[in-house]
Formats: C-alpha cells, sequence, structure tokens
C-alpha cells in the first residue's frame, strides 16, 4: 500500500503534553498564493503531517468544454494556468489540427514558438521572483514585474488582452505581428537579458537565499517519477524529460537549446532550472525571430474553423457562410480520439479529447500538471518548518487555476 | 534510445495476455489497448517492471461514459509512457455502469491517487483498494456523479432552449 497522507486524521491527537498543535495553512493566506487549504500538524514549528483540501475554484471546465463549440473552448484553457495562458491556448488549437489533421505553415508554427516562449518567461519569471519575495527579497520581484509587464504587452500587440489571452486561433493567428510587435520585440530581446542579470545577480549566490532554499522541500527523482512529475519541478530532481525533445510539436525540433537538470530537486534547484529555462527560452525566441519563414499567418485549407478577415464576411458569400458556421458552432469534425501534450510552464499539459462527430467534444480531459505533482506536497514538506513548506509551495508554482480546472 | 514500434509493443503485451486484450488501435499513432477489467492492474503492473518495454510513468488516468454502450458504459483510461524507449501507450477498460469498479493502481504509482480519486468524483468509478477514495474537486455532499452525460449542464427542465441549436 502507498504511503498517501491522506488517510490521516485531520486533527492531532491531544498526547504528548499539548506540544502537538493543529494550523491552517490556508484556504486564503498571502503566503499560499491561492486558494490552498493545507491542515498541518506541528511540534513547534516542525512539521509532522499535513492534509489538503482542493477544490476551491472548480469551475467544472470538462463539463463546460462538453456543451461548447470547439472555437469556444480555447478562453477556458486560459483560465487553466493563467500565468502562461498562450501555451495553453496554443496545445488546444494544435490539438484540434491534429484532429482535423491540418498541417499550418511553417510560419505559424515559429509565431506560436515566440509567444510559447515568451509565455514560458513569464510563468517562470512569476515563479522564481515569488519564491525571492517569500525568502524576504522583495526587489527583485519588481524588477522581474516589469520584466513581465513588457511581455504581456507584447500578448496586447497579437491579440489584445493581457492575462487571458484567448491568442491565436484553429489554423494559425487572426492577424500577423503588426509593426509594433517587432519593434518591442527587438527591444525586449536587446534589453532583458541585463535585467534579468540583474535578478540572477541578486540571488543565485546569495548566501542568504542558498542557506534558506537548499534543501527546502526535497523530492528524489524516484519519487517525482512516481509520482508523475513533470516539468521544471521534476528536471529539477535530474530527470531531463521534457515534451519539447521527447515528441516535438510546432517545430521544436528546429531549435537548438539545452534541457537544464537539477541534482537535489529542492527549492533552489527548481529555482536554478527555472531561471536556465528562462535562458534557454530566450535563446529560442533570438533563434525563431530571426529565421522566421515566409508565408501565412494561418492554414488556408480550414475555411471552416479559421474565421474569414471582416472585410470578407461583408462582401463575400462563401465567407459569409463560414463566419456564421464558425460563430453557431456547425462545422463538422471527424470521429476521432486524440491526445496531445505540450510543455506548459508546470509540465506536461495534456488534452485528450474523443470526438463522436458533433458540434462539441464528446469528453475532453486536460492533463494539468500542477494537479497530479501538488499531492506529493505533503511528502516534500514532512519534517520541514513551516516557512520551508511556504517556499516549497512557492518552488513547485502550484497555480490554483490548473489545480483546480 | 531505442526505437520500439507499436506492433512491437502490442505484441509483446499480446504475448504475455493473451486473450485479455479484448481489441486494440491506433488512433492519430497513440496505440490504445483495451483489457479486460479485471487485468488493468496485472498488466500496469507487468509493463511498469517489463525490462524491454519500461512504461513506467503514469501520464493520466481519466473516465468516459458511453451511455449507449449496454453493459460497457464506463471506461477508465490510462495514459502510460516508457520514458526510455519514449513510446505512449493508453490502456482502457469498460465497466457496466451497475458496478463502476475497477482494482486501484495506487500501490504501483503513488501518483495515481488523486486521479483517481477525481475520477470517482466525477464518474462514480470505483477503485478498489485506495486507500481514500473520497471526492477530490467537489463538495463532499454531492449525491450524484456529475460529468456522466444524463447529467446536462443546464437545466434539464428548461424548454426553451432546444439542445439542437445550443449544443449537446
Amino acid at each position: 500500500m502507498s504511503d498517501t497522507p491522506t488517510n490521516k486524521s485531520l486533527f492531532a491527537d491531544e498526547t504528548i503534553d499539548g506540544q502537538i498543535a493543529t494550523l491552517n495553512l490556508g484556504p486564503t493566506h498571502p503566503a499560499t498564493h491561492g486558494i490552498f487549504q493545507n491542515v498541518l500538524t506541528v511540534d513547534g514549528e516542525k512539521i509532522l503531517d499535513s492534509v489538503q483540501t482542493v477544490g476551491y475554484i472548480h469551475r467544472a471546465f470538462e463539463k463546460l468544454a462538453e456543451r461548447r463549440p470547439y472555437n469556444q473552448i480555447t478562453p477556458i484553457t486560459d483560465r487553466l494556468n493563467y500565468c502562461s495562458s498562450p501555451i495553453n491556448n496554443m496545445g488546444w488549437e494544435m490539438t484540434m489540427e491534429k484532429l482535423i489533421g491540418v498541417q499550418v505553415p511553417k510560419k505559424v508554427d515559429y509565431m506560436r514558438v515566440i509567444i510559447m516562449e515568451l509565455a514560458r518567461i513569464a510563468d517562470h519569471l512569476v515563479c522564481n521572483s515569488v519564491i525571492g519575495v517569500d525568502t524576504g527579497a522583495l526587489t527583485g520581484f519588481t524588477y522581474m514585474f516589469q520584466q513581465r509587464e513588457l511581455i504581456y504587452e507584447l500578448y496586447e500587440e497579437v491579440c489584445g488582452a493581457r492575462l487571458t489571452t484567448n491568442i491565436g486561433r484553429i489554423g494559425g493567428f487572426e492577424r500577423d505581428f503588426s509593426p509594433t510587435f517587432h519593434v518591442k520585440i527587438k527591444k525586449f530581446l536587446k534589453e532583458f537579458n541585463k535585467h534579468f542579470q540583474e535578478f540572477d545577480d541578486l540571488l543565485l549566490r546569495n548566501r542568504i537565499f542558498m542557506d534558506r532554499t537548499i534543501k527546502a522541500g526535497p523530492i528524489s527523482a524516484e519519487r517525482a517519477l512516481d509520482y508523475g512529475f513533470t516539468g521544471p519541478n521534476l528536471r529539477a530532481a535530474g530527470v531531463d524529460y521534457d515534451v519539447r525533445v521527447m515528441t516535438p510539436y510546432s517545430s521544436y525540433e528546429d531549435f537548438d537549446f539545452i534541457i537544464p537538470v537539477g541534482t537535489q530537486g529542492d527549492t533552489y534547484d527548481r529555482f536554478c532550472v527555472r531561471q536556465e529555462e528562462v535562458r534557454q527560452s530566450l535563446k529560442i525566441i533570438e533563434q525563431a525571430y530571426d529565421n522566421m519563414p515566409e508565408g501565412k499567418h494561418f492554414s488556408p485549407d480550414v475555411p471552416e474553423f479559421y474565421l474569414p478577415p471582416k472585410a470578407d464576411v461583408y462582401t463575400k458569400m462563401e465567407a459569409l457562410i463560414y463566419h456564421f458556421k464558425i460563430v453557431m458552432g456547425e462545422t463538422p469534425v471527424p470521429v476521432g480520439e486524440v491526445y496531445h501534450a505540450v510543455e506548459g510552464g508546470n509540465g506536461e499539459l495534456g488534452f485528450h479529447l474523443i470526438s463522436d462527430g458533433g458540434r462539441t467534444p464528446y469528453r475532453l480531459q486536460f492533463r494539468r500538471p500542477c494537479f497530479i505533482y501538488y499531492q506529493a506536497y505533503p511528502e516534500m514538506i514532512k519534517g520541514q518548518t513551516i516557512s520551508d513548506a511556504v517556499l516549497t509551495l512557492s518552488s513547485l508554482n502550484v497555480i490554483a487555476g490548473e489545480l483546480d480546472a | 534510445m531505442s526505437n520500439l514500434t507499436n506492433e512491437a509493443v502490442l505484441t509483446r503485451i499480446q504475448e504475455k495476455f493473451g486473450e485479455a486484450v479484448r481489441n486494440h488501435e491506433e488512433p492519430y499513432g497513440l496505440l490504445t489497448i483495451e483489457i479486460q477489467a479485471d487485468k488493468t492492474h496485472d498488466l500496469i503492473a507487468w509493463l511498469k517492471t517489463d525490462e524491454v518495454l519500461k512504461v513506467s510513468f503514469l501520464t493520466l488516468i481519466g473516465g468516459a461514459h458511453f451511455p449507449n454502450d449496454k453493459g460497457r458504459e464506463i471506461c477508465v483510461n490510462y495514459h502510460l509512457h516508457s520514458l526510455v524507449n519514449n513510446v505512449r501507450l493508453r490502456v482502457r477498460a469498460f465497466l457496466p455502469i451497475e458496478n463502476p469498479s475497477i482494482q486501484s493502481i495506487t500501490d504501483i504509482y503513488v501518483g495515481a491517487d488523486w486521479q483517481e480519486r477525481e475520477s470517482y468524483d466525477f464518474f462514480g468509478i470505483i477503485f478498489e483498494g485506495h486507500p481514500n477514495l473520497t471526492r477530490i474537486l467537489n463538495e463532499d455532499s454531492m449525491d450524484y456523479f456529475p460529468m456522466r452525460k444524463e447529467y446536462h449542464l443546464e437545466d434539464a427542465t428548461r424548454e426553451d432552449k432546444d439542445d439542437r441549436f445550443f449544443g449537446r
């Protein structure tokens, strides 16, 4: 039998001369950065056991998706991991493209890679700067949130939105990158490294930071795999599994980048892995931007999924028909079953879609990496102090939206 | 990294489990094996230790409900991944709605714990041997399994909206 802590009692036994206490960490606590409840059993500051309660912001996305036409599911995916919505959006679009069997132009792949890697940078910046905040270093957070702001401005140039982006469409992008986007991304690529290096210098070899994070919330590679960890948290434990390399999608095989791995699987390693991944992402963006192929920003093969330009809708009969069919969700799709995975900010984000040929999915399940690895949390904080538990939670980058779906 | 093909994986599983492998297909290149429900646990345990396949990573557990398929209404999907060979695999079993129970795999993968609870929560699949099979995302007092097809997203008593025009 597995040694999961879920079958333990919620409240500590009132024994050992009143030393053992029960403490609620969450559900709404500034240190949890989201709605998670952890009932800790503590002896002084040492955590003996903990029980989690999840589901506070469950919004039934999988059920909702069963009633929505395929185009209208992209906004749902925004709200999974809302720190890197574009990855979720594009993961879903690629799942649909796989189902309907369309090959998008190379240019779309490259544009997607740029946006997805920007999203990964934004996601990792939030996570790492928050680790800093939880150790008491607020400065780095303010530096990095300026940079995140610049990334959000880039999203805004592409799709008009910032947080819940709903970026791109099935078949490509709604428009090509605008001239302002080119100006802004060139500036970003030129200047980001300097600011990032500043943040890196602030924390990476900082004695106080290292003392606080090394050996906080460790997990071995073996346990991490057993728990189903993916993404930076698994790589910090020493396993070089990355969906971008194992099963390349969106032309990731064209780019030259390395997968950073850690050794201890503790908070410091998770921090280091994310720092290095930001650098690698930047490298990928530069390669994609410099080698951007010529071509269209959408696939002309899927008019029944890709909304026609507005001007055509008003003047061309065919475009009007497609527009109506898409908006009303009257597009037929093949019967089939697809599993498509992308490397999200936190790990393998999968979409398992069963289609019966109807206007909506028959069944859509999201593989949410947070949900799967958060169950290891009690094991990771056992025997640690309360302040380490807070650090472990932020370094795992558990996002409530993705956890609860 | 060896290049193990889907056929090779299937042949090896069929050699070991023979008749228990009810059906197999390859939708979009992902080998999908339908296994007799009571052999699921054995298959997943064997896959993890088998020295050729080394399928030792559990990607996803999920349910699905097919109300028109009598006697096999509830489907349990296990997505597995051999990280060494880079081969993905989907194992599935069908259960009757009267008694949707299957052996838990929490003793093979610790990570199956919450995923099985989720499938129980939404589809009512009973995982025998699970240490704590309770609801996880929905509230504890809920007395039905909301992802089953008989529960419509909107109020089923409404007559002003016709399903033909508003999705399923």
